[in-house]
């Protein structure tokens, strides 16, 4: 676990998305230390994709408000375009689920990769050739340099997404944002991603932020997890704390969920996420909630500390106002 | 129950042929030869199934295991009789699959399929109602007038909304979808399920409620149930037994405790340490890739990234052979169950 002094290198406030009448993401609040790795869980449609995307800045057709402090770089979210231009790829990148459509079909993997290093690196020809050979090896391709003019569709999905972490890893980013990098993939292949990803970031002392499914590959994966619930912090903490100790009813249904194997008896949640139009005002889980109280429905749950005095960043919150 | 190698040589006196039945199924793909020119059109066998021996008895639920690129979406098509095998025998309740399915509706009727991608399995100009009388009517199962009550049983079978029926596949989400190909599948009335990756892609919470879903359907309704998946978890959960594919062939099967508890196939012992546990350090994975079916390693197709092989691996292809109860593995030095490798070679 991190150093509880250690520097945010990211700091997200009240982080709201609204497309249309719907708030899709209300007031995410959430810090990275430098070199940390934390997880966003949650079911389908949660927002964490869109968490990822607004770093980014790649959301379009809506109104984010909020303020994403990054060390050195400022507010990412009152940056131009311009000036994201020159952070994306270089302190910030992204891997995005699908590998397969996130890579250009008509151009060799290899010119992909060397495009990247020679307009962010300012790098020769040559010189973007020999490290992009490199990076291919450090991912664990194999025949590097025949790989090179590969184009996407004859990898697989494997190789796929082994050449987008050499991508988003090519200029020795600060902040890697992962979107669930390995749900498309077979288990064995997953194992080598994450080991990878984790092993690439560690050694820079990059920070990571994984976007996943599976609260077990969350936990061997991250120092923290950050629960989501339709567009909200529901319960953060350090990974033991959400998986061992957690205090929210839905971070307790989600692990419930979890098949490890062996597993002979899971307790499927009841009914569905609400859609916007009908999300409660106060508690949005309660129309879901076992221990749901009168005042639920109607006011909001703030976060809290779940143990006295525990204010910093790195320490357990959650949103509940009956809480196990 | 899978049955290995010798406990299939049972007596013909026996009193019910399994469901299915494969036998050395082979089948072959002509691809273009890996490299050719415009000029060479030259073109090469690639073996999807090699040697695949599996039975599946009434009542069964098998989980059907491997990477992507083992075999399981061709074996699928070979039970189904959409493919009639390049070799060997594939057979349904004892006759050729392929002869039972042009034989009128029946084999179509007892056999049903839940495909991978549902949404796409579903004409979304149809509404939810349309699609599951669908297969009512196609295979006369009740009268015009009891048609809609039965829509609606199926609909609350499947945990859809009451109001489902008139919604369209565009307007639901991807765990409704699935429970509509779910519902559809069930209307013919089948003994058999087959099902490839049904809930994978989901979030855990929606995987739940299909898993318990298709938990209690096939207890219920006894169901047999053939079901593709790369989690362990999910075949742990669900199937009473395993069959483990690498490369085209069957290399460990039995019941799936027994075979996740402990191993005997290498390959089925790297897939269990890969699977996600809570807290434990990601084990080392598999050395490099899985080879190309046009180009298989010597002696046993696994012996390329396997941790445990010997000198005699890239000589000698190991065959489906009993392994204890129930359980039969291909491998020339099977783990024990300490984990530990057999010293003598079979
Ligand atoms: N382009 C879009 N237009 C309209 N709504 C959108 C768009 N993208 C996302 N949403 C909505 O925003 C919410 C959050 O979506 P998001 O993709 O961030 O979820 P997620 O947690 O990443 O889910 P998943 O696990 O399915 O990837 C959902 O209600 C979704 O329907
Ligand atoms: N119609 C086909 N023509 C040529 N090759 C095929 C065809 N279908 C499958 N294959 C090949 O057969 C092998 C097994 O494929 P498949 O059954 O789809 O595997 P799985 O479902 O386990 O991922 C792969 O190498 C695949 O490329
Ligand atoms: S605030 Fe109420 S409804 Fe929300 S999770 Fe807590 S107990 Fe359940
Ligand atoms: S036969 Fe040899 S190479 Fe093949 S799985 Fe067994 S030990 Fe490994
Ligand atoms: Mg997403
Ligand atoms: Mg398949």
């Amino acid at each position: 676990m991190k150093d509880m002094v250690t520097q945010p290198i990211l700091s997200l406030r009240d982080l709201s998305v609204h497309r249309g009448a719907a708030k899709i993401l209300d007031r995410v609040t959430l810090s990275l230390a430098e070199g940390e790795t934390l997880a966003l869980v949650g079911e389908s449609g949660a927002g964490k994709s869109t968490i990822a995307t607004a770093l980014m800045r790649l959301l379009d057709g809506a109104k984010v408000e909020g303020s994403a402090e990054m060390t050195g770089a400022g507010d990412l979210l009152a940056l131009s375009e311009r000036q994201m231009v020159k952070l994306r790829g270089r302190r910030l990148s992204m891997i995005f689920q699908d590998a397969g459509s996130a890579l250009n079909p008509s151009y060799t993997v290899g010119r992909q990769l060397i495009t990247v290093l020679r307009r962010n690196l300012g790098l020769s020809k040559a010189e973007a050739r020999s490290r992009a050979i490199e990076l291919f090896t450090s991912v664990g391709i194999n025949d590097p340099e025949g790989r090179m003019s590969a184009y996407p569709h004859q990898l697989s999905g494997g190789m796929q997404q082994r050449v987008m972490v050499a991508i988003a890893l090519a200029c020795n980013p600060d902040l890697l944002l992962a979107d669930e990098p390995t749900s498309a993939l077979d288990v064995t292949i997953q194992a080598q991603i994450v080991r990878l990803i984790l092993a690439q970031t560690k050694s820079r002392g990059a920070s990571c932020i994984f976007v996943l499914h599976d609260l077990a590959l969350a936990s061997q994966s991250c120092d923290r997890i950050v629960v989501l619930y339709a567009g909200q912090v529901v319960e953060a903490g350090p990974s033991r704390d959400i998986l061992e100790r957690h205090r929210h009813p839905y971070t307790k249904q989600l692990k419930s969920c979890v098949l490890e194997i062996g597993t002979k008896d899971i307790t499927a949640p009841e009914g569905t996420v609400p859609p916007h139009s009908e999300m409660p005002v106060g508690c949005r889980f309660a129309t879901r909630c076992p221990r749901a109280l009168p005042r639920c429905a109607g006011e909001a749950p703030p976060l809290q500390p779940a143990r006295a005095g525990a204010d910093g960043p790195l320490d357990h919150h959650f949103a509940c106002w009956n809480p196990e | 129950m899978i049955m290995s190698q010798t406990q299939t040589k049972r007596p013909s006196t026996a009193p019910t042929p399994p469901v299915f039945e494969l036998i050395e199924v082979e089948q072959e793909f002509s691809v273009p030869q890996p490299g050719r020119s415009l000029f060479n059109r030259d073109t090469v066998g690639l073996k999807a199934l090699d040697g695949v021996r599996l039975s599946i008895a009434q009542g069964a639920s098998l989980a059907l295991v491997g990477e992507s690129g083992s075999g399981k979406s061709t074996l699928l098509r070979v039970l189904l009789g959409l493919d009639a095998p390049s070799g060997g025998r594939a057979l349904y309740r004892g006759k050729p699959i392929r002869e039972a399915r042009a034989r009128g509706t029946g084999f179509a009727r007892d056999v049903a399929m839940v495909y991978q991608d549902a949404r796409g399995s579903l004409d979304p100009r149809m509404t939810v109602g349309q699609l599951i009388a669908e297969p009512l009517r196609h295979f006369n199962i009740v009268r015009k007038g009891e048609e809609a009550a039965r829509v609606a049983q199926l609909i609350d079978r499947v945990g859809l909304p009451t109001d489902a029926a008139s919604r369209y596949p565009s307007g639901l989400s991807g765990g409704q979808v699935r429970r509509v190909a779910i519902a559809r599948a069930l209307a013919s009335e089948p003994s058999v399920l087959v099902a490839d990756e049904a809930v994978s892609g989901l979030d855990v919470s929606t995987q739940a409620q299909l898993l318990t879903l298709l938990r209690s359907l096939q207890r219920d309704m006894g169901l047999t149930l053939v079901f593709i998946t790369h989690d362990l978890g999910v075949a742990s959960y669900l199937c009473e037994e395993i069959a483990i594919m690498y490369l085209g062939r069957i290399v460990e099967t039995g019941p799936t405790d027994a075979v996740l508890d402990t191993p005997a196939h290498p390959y089925s012992a790297a897939l269990r340490a890969a699977a996600p546990r809570f807290f434990e350090p990601i084990p080392e994975p598999l050395p490099g890739e899985i080879p190309s079916p046009l180009d298989l390693p010597n002696g046993c197709r696994f012996s390329s990234r396997c941790p445990a092989a010997q000198e005699d691996c890239r000589l000698r292809d190991p065959q489906l052979g009993q392994q204890g109860a129930g359980r039969a593995v291909a491998c020339l030095h099977p783990l024990t169950s300490t984990g530990a490798q057999a010293s003598e070679t079979r």
